[in-house]
C-alpha cells in the first residue's frame, strides 16, 4: 500500500464524518461537536504562532476573548445586527489588540515573551472584569443573533443548532486550507525559517520582526473568528473567555495533539474537549467528577513527562521504542 | 493628598512591594539558574496562605510556631517537588515547562478545594502585634503591616548576604551567568538546583503565610501573584534579584498610588508601567548574564 494513503484517507474520512454527524444525533452531541470545532479554531490560530513560528504565546485568550465581547457589545440591544458587518469588526478588535500586543511583546523573546503576553492578556482580563464595559464578572448576553440577510431576504438562520453546526465546520474547513495554504506559501516558509534560526532569517536579509508581526496579527484575528463563532453559539460572554486558563488550556490542546502539524491542533482541541467531559461525567468518576481539574492536571503532567510529541508523534515515539528495543535483542 | 495618607500609602507600597519581592525573587532565580519557567510559582504563596490558615489550630494560635512548621513543611515540599516533577523540566522546551506547571496548578487547587474547602476565611493577626501606631495625631498605621515590611527586609537582606557572601550564593551566582561552564568547574549542579528550588518555595510560601492576615485566604490568590510576579520579573530582568527587588517596589509603588490617584484605570496601570519598560529597555533592567 503507497504509505501516504492514510494521510489523505483520514482527514476525508474525518471531514465525512463530520458533514453526517448532525444527521446522526442532535441536543448534547450537536452543540457539542460545535464548541469543539471552535476550539480547534481556536488551537489552529495559535498553532499558527507556536506551531509555525516557534512563538509560545500564553496570552491568546485575550483574541478570542475581545472578539466574542466585541460581537456582544457592538449588537444593537434589541435587533440582529448584520453579520456581514459584524463579524469583520470583531476580528478587527481582535486583531487591533494583537497588533498591539505583538509589537510590544515581540521585542522580547523566549521566557519573557511568554511572561509578557500572559501581562498583556491579563490586562484585557481586568478591562473587561473590572470595568463597567464588560459587565463584570457576571458577562453579558447576546440577545438576538446577528443574521446573514443579503435584501431582507434571510441567507442562513445561526439560531438553529445544524445550520451553526454547518457554518463552524465550514469556517473550520476555510481556516485550515487557509493555513495549509499560507504555510506553503513565501510567507509561511520564512515563518518556518524564523522558528528554526531567526538570526540565520535575518542575515538573509529578512525583516523577520515585520513577518513575526504579521503572524501575530493574524493568529489573533483567527482566534477572533473562533471568539465571534462562540459568542454567537452561547449567546453570552464571559471574563473567563479571557482568562490565562482558556490560554493555558488552547496550549495543552496544542501539546496533546502534537505540535508543528495543523492536524495536531484539531485532533488536541477533540482530545482535550473528551478528555475534559470524561473527567466531568460523573458515572465513572462518581462525586469525584467534581473534582475533575485534578485528573485533567495529572493527565497534563503525565504527557508531558511520558509524550514529549504529543499524540501524533505517538506512533513515531512506538517506531523508535521499537526499533530501540529491536536493537538491543540483537545485543543481547 | 494630606501628608499623612501620603505616609500612608507609601508605607502601603513599600509593604506590598517587598511582599512581591519574596516570590518575585525565587521566580526569577528559578529561571535564572534552573532555565523553568515556573507557572506554578503563584500556587506556592496560595500554599501559604491556606497552611497558615489551617496549621493554626494545631499550634493553639501561635503564630511564630505556625510560620516555622510552615517553612519546614515548604522546603519538604520544595524539595520532593524538584525530585518528582520539575527535573523532569531542564532539557525541555519552554513550551512543555509551562504546561506542566500548568497541570501542577490544576493539581494544587484542586488538592486545595479536597483538603481545606472554596470559601474565603480570614487569619487572625497575632495579638502581640495587633495594635497600631499613630502617624500624627489623627492617623493609624497597623503594626502588623509594618512586621510584613521588616520580615521581608530581613530576609531580603539574608539574601544578599547569602548570594554575595557565601560559597553557596558563589554557586549560585556562578550557575545563573553560566550553567554548563558551572557545572564544569565540579559545581554538583543537581544539589544546587535542589537548593535553590526548595528555598524559592520556601520564600513564596512564607510571603503567603505573612501576607494571609492582612490579605484574607481565598482560592484565586495564586493566580493574581503570579502574574503581578512576571510583570515584576520583565521589569526587573529575569535572574537577577536585584532587579526583581527594584521591580518589586516599583510595582508596589506604581499599583497602590494607582488605586489611589486613578481608581478607575488602577487593574492596568503596572501592565502600562510594563509597557513602557519594555519600549525602554525590553530586557528589563537588570538583565543578568
Amino acid at each position: 500500500m503507497d504509505i501516504r494513503a492514510p494521510r489523505v484517507l483520514i482527514p476525508v474520512l474525518v471531514i465525512a464524518l463530520l458533514v453526517v454527524f448532525p444527521l446522526a444525533t442532535t441536543g448534547f452531541y450537536l452543540e457539542f461537536t460545535t464548541k469543539v470545532m471552535i476550539l480547534a479554531i481556536f488551537a489552529l490560530s495559535l498553532e499558527l504562532l507556536v506551531g509555525a513560528t516557534g512563538l509560545v504565546s500564553l496570552g491568546h485568550a485575550a483574541f478570542y476573548g475581545i472578539a466574542a465581547y466585541a460581537t456582544v457589545l457592538l449588537s444593537p440591544k434589541y435587533g440582529a445586527a448584520s453579520a456581514f458587518w459584524l463579524l469583520p469588526a470583531a476580528i478587527a478588535c481582535s486583531a487591533l489588540y494583537a497588533l498591539a500586543v505583538g509589537a510590544l511583546s515581540l521585542r522580547t523573546k523566549g521566557v519573557y515573551f511568554i511572561m509578557v503576553t500572559l501581562a498583556f492578556a491579563q490586562m484585557a482580563y481586568y478591562v473587561i472584569h473590572d470595568t463597567e464595559l464588560g459587565g463584570g464578572t457576571d458577562g453579558i448576553y447576546l440577545n438576538v443573533k446577528p443574521e446573514v440577510a443579503l435584501f431582507g431576504w434571510k441567507l442562513v438562520e445561526l439560531g438553529k443548532p445544524v445550520v451553526l453546526y454547518y457554518v463552524v465546520l465550514g469556517c473550520l474547513l476555510l481556516v485550515f486550507v487557509f493555513l495549509v495554504v499560507l504555510l506553503r506559501s513565501r510567507f509561511g516558509r520564512a515563518l518556518a525559517g524564523i522558528k528554526d534560526n531567526e538570526q540565520r532569517m535575518r542575515a538573509a536579509g529578512f525583516s523577520t520582526f515585520r513577518y513575526k508581526l504579521t503572524a501575530f496579527t493574524l493568529a489573533g484575528a483567527l482566534a477572533g473568528l473562533a471568539g465571534f463563532l462562540v459568542a454567537v453559539k452561547d449567546g453570552f460572554v464571559n471574563p473567563e473567555m479571557l482568562s490565562w486558563h482558556e490560554s493555558g488550556a488552547v496550549l495543552l490542546m496544542l501539546i496533546l495533539g502534537g505540535m508543528g502539524r495543523l492536524s495536531g491542533a484539531v485532533l488536541g482541541a477533540f482530545t482535550f474537549a473528551l478528555l475534559q467531559l470524561f473527567f466531568q461525567w460523573d458515572a465513572v468518576f462518581g462525586n469525584f467528577s467534581k473534582h475533575w481539574q485534578l485528573l485533567l492536571g495529572g493527565t497534563i503532567i503525565a504527557s508531558v513527562a511520558l509524550m514529549p510529541n504529543g499524540l501524533i508523534g505517538l506512533p513515531a515515539q512506538w517506531r523508535a521504542w521499537r526499533a530501540r528495543k529491536l536493537a538491543g535483542g540483537a545485543d543481547a | 493628598m494630606d501628608v499623612q495618607i501620603f505616609l500612608i500609602q507609601v508605607l502601603n507600597s513599600v509593604q506590598y512591594g517587598l511582599l512581591l519581592f519574596l516570590v518575585a525573587s525565587g521566580l526569577t532565580l528559578i529561571f535564572g539558574i534552573m532555565g523553568v519557567i515556573n507557572l506554578a510559582h503563584g500556587s506556592f504563596y496560595m500554599i501559604g496562605a491556606y497552611l497558615a490558615y489551617s496549621l493554626a489550630p494545631a499550634f493553639g494560635g501561635n503564630f511564630v510556631l505556625t510560620l516555622l512548621a510552615g517553612l519546614v513543611l515548604a522546603v519538604i515540599f520544595g524539595y520532593l517537588l524538584e525530585l518528582l516533577f520539575v527535573s523532569y523540566l531542564y532539557k525541555r522546551d519552554h513550551l512543555q515547562q509551562v504546561l506542566m506547571t500548568y497541570g501542577l496548578i490544576l493539581v494544587f487547587e484542586e488538592l486545595r478545594s479536597i483538603l481545606v474547602d472554596n470559601d474565603v476565611h480570614g487569619v487572625p493577626v497575632p495579638p502581640w502585634l495587633a495594635g497600631s501606631i499613630s502617624l500624627g495625631d489623627l492617623m493609624q498605621y497597623p503594626e502588623y503591616r509594618l512586621a510584613i515590611s521588616a520580615v521581608c527586609l530581613v530576609v531580603a537582606a539574608g539574601m544578599y548576604f547569602v548570594i554575595a557572601r557565601t560559597r553557596l550564593g558563589m554557586m549560585i551566582r556562578a550557575g545563573n551567568s553560566n550553567r554548563e561552564m558551572a557545572q564544569s568547574l565540579g559545581i554538583d549542579i543537581k544539589f544546587l538546583y535542589r537548593v535553590v528550588f526548595a528555598a524559592g518555595v520556601a520564600l513564596a510560601v512564607l510571603a503567603g503565610m505573612i501576607a494571609a492576615p492582612v490579605s484574607s485566604v481565598y482560592p484565586g490568590m495564586g493566580a493574581q501573584v503570579l502574574i503581578i510576579c512576571f510583570v515584576v520579573v520583565v521589569i526587573g530582568g529575569i535572574g537577577s534579584v536585584r532587579g526583581a527587588f527594584l521591580a518589586s517596589l516599583l510595582v508596589g509603588f506604581v499599583d497602590t498610588f494607582g488605586k489611589v490617584l486613578f481608581p478607575e484605570v488602577a487593574g492596568i496601570a503596572v501592565y502600562l508601567l510594563m509597557a513602557a519598560i519594555l519600549l525602554w529597555k525590553p530586557e528589563g533592567l537588570f538583565k543578568q548574564g
